[in-house]
């Protein structure tokens, strides 16, 4: 009979602040790694929006599409990226919403500021992250990231980083 | 004073044969026109009729300089109003959709009622009107209802009394639509999905010429689907290619390929790409679909629906769609340097839902505020823009394929690199921006 590890609470919420690290520094091959295999990054279109199959998304990414968008900020043709964008987290202190060690299951709620610049334009956004975490081998990694943009419905201009 | 209000040769001058003025983009004057004149003598696009499906049901939008409402009546009519109490000009709805209730319209301010058709209903303390003319002013003609026509559910309004009659204006360009409605085994199409609403600051045109623009995928769009292509094969080119794979490589076909698709052209500026085929062409079948086609239309006739995969269809100038992946494209101008573009879903009644689910990956892939196809369309845009305020060359070139025997007409197939689909945009343009004006 195996004895589950938990993730301890402190390890959970400093996971989260480092994932925002990692994005705001471009440090962004070791973001990708931070996804399960079956990882995805998601920010709903509307408020409630039960998934991101049948009704559209403002990301709903797998680990292709991350991978594609991640190659692409590197690309000398990526012309939306001359010049490049610079993005910060504002983070709120993340609150341990759920740990089950034995179903190897750990969500944290955050609420966030984000700002994205380009030279003189700057956007700032702000909203809820969700982090769904699984422990492998001893490292926590995200199932699901999901992102409750404050003002999903509005329109806005080019998102051009990760939230 | 300006230059172009009361210069109708002035206008026409910006248009030649083979290129355009920059004041087009630029001219604050003009967009004001273009808000008074283009928007109100065309045929705009204001919502599909399943947004509406029960009577009192609305939907509210801004058509140029006019706040609508479209909304279905106790008839079962879909009209298109206006959101301007007749009393003192207050938006009677503020919200973007809804249901009046208890059948009527009523204002929030000093509460006129409305009926459905638009007519005036109820005012309070009536009799304070007793004597004083008012059954003769505009406010007692109520809200008065749009010249609108709903075309297999897709609702246009020509605001103005001037302008051409709807079939005179769509003509033979409507069979896009056609062909999309079609393609529900049903025969219907629900809105479904949600609605993207991407900011793009840019004039409007710089987004309504660049849909049959053919030539810039490849170049504009390697960084991502390039990218992507490069992702997928670097991973073994996994077969059978997931469906954002097989949604964003064709993006980055070759020359040949996109000349070969075609454009047709037809009058009033309306063209599609993708006559003979196009970056559709060569989705994997979705479930059951070809099935449940077939049982409604005869093998014959289903495979000639889905052999159309039409690529863009501009209705000129408003409205965009691609019927063969269920999503169509509204551009709602702001200002002269500012869009606001909003992209709609559908699914096909009677079909799979993975076929709603192909077009919702679709416009979060293409036209998303957040789509790396999208920053890219919008860089080269804006750069426009900033471009054209240089002085030296005040003329966008629209040379390619341009042939003298235009003069006569540009209405048929051509290459689809020919820029010809936007000589006719703007052959329009200038038509309906000097429509009953007075030379001066």
């Amino acid at each position: 009979m195996s004895v589950s590890v938990r993730a301890s609470d402190t390890a959970l919420v400093d996971f989260v602040y480092r994932e925002a690290r990692l994005i705001d520094e471009k440090r962004l091959d070791a973001w990708y790694e931070l996804f399960t295999e079956d990882g995805r990054y998601w920010m709903p279109l509307t408020r409630g929006q039960p998934d991101g199959e049948t009704h559209t998304s403002l990301f709903y990414e797998d680990r292709l599409l991350l991978k594609v968008r991640i190659e692409r900020l590197r690309s000398p043709n990526a012309f939306s990226q001359q010049p490049p964008s610079f993005c910060q987290h504002v983070l709120q202190q993340p609150t341990v919403e759920q740990a089950d060690a034995d179903a190897n299951r750990y969500v944290l709620r955050t609420p966030f500021m984000y700002a994205e610049s380009q030279l003189d334009r700057q956007l700032i956004l702000a909203g809820v992250s969700w982090h769904h975490l699984v422990l492998i081998d001893g490292a926590l990694r995200i199932r699901l990231k999901k992102i409750d943009l404050l003002n999903c419905d509005a329109a806005l201009p080019s998102i051009q980083l990760f939230l | 004073m300006g230059r172009y209000r009361h210069n109708a040769q002035a206008i026409r001058a910006l248009v030649r044969p083979d290129s355009v003025h920059r004041d087009l983009y630029l001219d604050p004057e003009l967009f004001e026109l273009e808000m008074e004149r283009l928007w109100r003598h065309t045929w705009i696009y204001v919502g599909h009729d399943s947004q509406v499906p029960e009577p009192g049901d609305y939907y509210t939008a801004q058509v140029g300089r006019e706040p609508v409402i479209m909304l279905r009546g106790t008839d079962g009519t879909v009209r298109v109003l206006a959101n301007r109490c007749a009393h003192k000009g207050t938006k009677l709805i503020g919200a973007v959709t809804g249901r009046c209730a208890a059948g009527a319209l009523r204002c929030p301010y000093h509460g006129w009622t409305y009926r459905l058709d638009g007519t005036l209903r109820t005012v309070p303390l009536k009799s304070g009107y007793e004597g004083t003319g008012f059954e003769s002013s505009e406010a007692a003609r109520g809200l008065q209802p749009f010249a609108c026509e709903n075309y297999r559910g897709f609702v246009f309004v020509r605001l103005g009394a001037d302008g051409p009659g709807f079939e005179d204006y769509f003509g033979e360009s409507l069979s896009s639509i056609d062909n999309m409605v079609e393609r529900s085994p049903a025969g219907r199409l629900e809105v479904a999905g949600g609605v993207l609403r991407y900011l793009h600051d840019c004039n409007w045109k710089m987004f309504v010429e660049n849909l049959n623009d053919a030539m810039h995928p490849m170049v504009a769009h390697e960084s991502s689907a390039g990218t992507a292509k490069r992702v997928w094969e670097e991973g073994g080119s996994v077969s059978p290619a997931p469906m954002v794979i097989e949604q964003f490589v064709p993006f980055v076909n070759g020359y040949d390929f996109f000349e070969k698709m075609g454009v047709k052209v037809y009058d009033n500026g309306h063209s599609y790409t993708g006559v003979n085929f196009s970056i559709h062409s060569k989705y994997a079948s979705v479930g059951d679909y070809e099935r449940r086609m077939t049982e409604t239309y005869g093998e014959e006739r289903a495979q000639r629906i889905l052999g159309e995969a039409r690529h863009n269809t501009v209705y000129f100038p408003s409205l965009t769609i691609k019927g063969a992946i269920q999503a169509i494209r509204v551009a709602r101008p702001l200002a002269v340097d500012r869009t606001l573009i909003e992209s709609w879903t559908f699914r096909l009644v009677g079909a799979p839902d993975e076929l709603l689910g192909r077009t919702t990956t679709y416009t979060r892939l293409i036209n998303a505020p957040t789509s790396v196809v999208g920053h890219d369309d919008l860089h080269c845009y804006r750069s426009i823009q900033e471009g054209l305020a240089s002085g030296g060359n005040d003329w966008v070139n629209l040379n390619r394929n341009y042939s003298s025997a235009e003069s006569a007409g540009v209405t048929g197939n051509y290459g689809a690199t020919n820029e010809i689909p936007m000589r006719g945009q703007y052959r329009a343009w200038a038509r309906y921006m000097t429509l009953g004006t007075q030379e001066g």
